[in-house]
């Protein structure tokens, strides 16, 4: 009673900004040791070893082995590595597309009408069936798979960049700068490029658990890359096949990294929102 | 006034549906057409060495392969506004037929799992929005969070996993059992095929709804009518259900419908895994096997499929919602 009311607590409570911003670095450092740890692996890691075919987990192999006595947890490793980097293609071209096409909305009525029909156009199939149809284009094979990716995933960024572009446009400051005989150009560096930036960099990051997912989608279909290929999507498609005879931890450990890494991922946008951009994050 | 509002609603809705099915067709059938695979050799598969290179034109020429791109579009549009879609390579029959079998099979498992997950999703919401801030909401936020960063297929693989493998209660794949007649399959074996993908679907679609849910609820809670309602007084379901329930409702609903792409996906995520032949291991099939008729014939569809979606959701908010209503008389 006399504690809790005349003297402060010592155990000093965070505040919100030092908490998002702790988690901010947790789930950093988090990402980077696991992609990290990925790049590392070298292939001797990756060998068959026959004597060791089908151990359940363990301390030397924590995610047990396979068919061919491969450890998962390396195989694990890699495909999360794979699914960063065709992540880190598919959102830095999407969110470029999505700056462009937002931007070229600005510009008149009719061009912000194309663009919009053009959300729509790719909002209107259902993703994994684009995804589809351009690996087929692409005659199937790993490339088929990221430009697929790389590709469509700009619509619902390029939505939320373009509202706010809208609403940039109609502010006293662009008036003022038009008045002024300001370019088009001018205006888009100086008023409307600083304003979405936070935006661009919250966006870029949040699209990488769409790409991730859809790319482990994708390749579990088996469209894309050879079985050859630690993809998380391959290791769990060939895992099917080992189901049914109990050996639970082949789909287990690689999924669960995969939504582990997905969600640090989401985390991370969440409280960079929170950070630089706390006009929309603070909402959420 | 309000039959001219309905008609040029229609009318705006069908250009719109119009535009969208003439681009997607015009944009997929360019995809398909440079594709590299070569649909003669995915049609006759392992027995290509045997086929001279006459007959090999001859399929060309039978086929129309020879003609131009443009003409080669016309034709197949011109064939698609009669109503034939075009024979399926893989199933050998015509396409519109395997699409109506298959979407039979889909909408059964994703009717299913759209009303559940509408359903758990909005109660759940409602729960956590009511309690903002407490542990139940905490578990039921970080529970939603999660669920989003889940494969589908992973979830389905451990259903598999716990209820087939280890438990045993269900079987392990297909929509009926093997070795039976189609005419002797018991509706009762149908369901136990269908429980395992209905659930995997129903739990990945919670997600959004719940999230949705509570947000909205947790706006209208900070209204000032429900602040006034609070001050008379009421508290709890009283209060939910006088001033929470009507403005939540609608766009947890229309959000719902308006998620009809995301379920496809799912769907064939889980279709593949649990190998029930709907419309999802279909598209599938028709992708890996070089299918191009079926493949099209899918694409169009599905894009019907997603736009009935969006049309509900909106039509809901356009002739259900009196506040639009009064909007457009203003």
């Amino acid at each position: 009673m006399i504690g809790r009311t005349s003297f402060p607590m010592k155990v000093k409570k965070w505040n919100l900004r030092q908490r998002t911003l702790a988690v901010t670095i947790l789930s950093f450092t988090l990402l980077a040791g696991m992609i990290g740890s990925g790049i590392l692996i070298g292939p001797e890691k990756m060998g068959v070893d026959f004597l060791s075919k089908y151990l359940p987990p363990s301390f030397t192999h924590p995610f047990g082995t396979d068919w061919l006595g491969r450890d998962m947890l390396t195989r694990t490793l890699k495909g999360l590595t794979l699914s960063f980097s065709v992540g880190l293609l598919a959102s830095t071209v999407s969110t470029f597309i999505a700056l462009i096409l937002s931007l070229l909305c600005s510009v008149n009525k009719k061009l912000d009408a194309v663009v919009t029909w053009f959300i729509d156009l790719f909002l209107s199939v259902p993703h994994i069936v684009i995804l589809i149809l351009i690996s087929f284009a692409a005659g199937g094979g790993f490339k088929g798979v990221v430009i697929g990716l790389a590709l469509t995933h700009w619509p619902s960024l390029t939505r939320l960049l373009r509202a706010e572009v809208l609403q940039l446009k109609n502010t006293d400051y662009v008036a003022v700068s038009k008045a002024f005989g300001k370019s088009r150009m001018w205006i888009a560096r100086h008023h409307l490029l600083p304003h979405l930036v936070p935006q661009l960099i919250v966006g870029f990051i949040l699209l990488f658990p769409h790409a991730i997912l859809h790319e482990a989608a994708i390749t579990f279909l088996g469209f894309g890359l050879s079985s050859e290929v630690p993809a998380i999507g391959i290791i769990l498609s060939e895992s099917m096949r080992y189901l049914a005879t109990g050996m639970w931890w082949l789909a287990f450990f690689p999924g669960l990294a995969l939504l582990v890494m997905v969600s640090i991922f989401d985390l991370l946008g969440r409280s960079i929102r929170k950070l630089i951009d706390p006009f929309h994050g603070q909402k959420l | 006034m309000q039959l001219k509002r309905v008609s040029l609603y229609v009318i705006k809705k069908t250009l719109k549906l119009v535009s969208l099915l003439i681009a997607i067709s015009v944009l997929s059938f360019l995809l398909v057409s440079y594709s590299p695979i070569d649909p003669i050799q995915s049609y006759i598969g392992a027995d290509m060495v045997r086929v001279s290179p006459e007959q090999r034109d001859n399929i060309a020429a039978y086929w129309g392969l020879d003609d131009s791109k443009t003409e080669q579009f016309l034709n197949w549009s011109k064939a698609v506004l009669q109503g034939n879609l075009g024979t399926s390579l893989i199933y050998r029959a015509p396409v519109a037929d395997v699409i109506a079998e298959r979407f039979l099979a889909s909408l059964i498992l994703m009717g299913i799992a759209w009303l559940m997950s509408g359903f758990i999703g909005f109660i759940l919401g409602i729960i956590s929005g009511i309690q903002e801030g407490s542990w139940v909401d905490r578990i039921i936020k970080g529970y939603c969070f999660i669920l989003a960063s889940t494969p589908a297929f992973w979830l389905a693989l451990l259903c598999l996993m716990l209820f087939s493998v280890s438990l045993g209660w269900f079987p392990v794949g297909l929509a009926s059992p093997a070795g039976i007649l189609t005419e002797d399959v018991t509706w009762l074996e149908r369901a136990k095929h269908l429980v395992l993908p209905a659930l995997t679907l129903s739990i990945i679609g919670v997600a959004n709804v719940a999230l949705h849910t509570r947000q909205k609820l947790i706006e209208v809670l900070g209204s000032e009518y429900a602040r006034f309602a609070k001050a008379k007084g009421e508290t709890g379901f009283l209060l939910l259900w006088r001033h929470g329930l009507r403005n939540i409702s609608l766009p947890a609903v229309s959000l719902h419908f308006a998620s009809f792409g995301e379920l496809f996906g799912g769907a064939v995520l889980a279709e593949q895994v649990f190998s029930y032949p709907g419309l999802g291991q279909a598209v599938v099939q028709a992708g890996l096997g070089g299918d191009i008729p079926l493949l099209l014939g899918i694409v169009l569809f599905s894009t019907l499929f997603v736009f009935a979606g969006n049309l509900l959701a909106d039509l809901l908010y356009q002739f259900i919602d009196p506040r639009m209503r009064k909007e457009e008389l203003q």
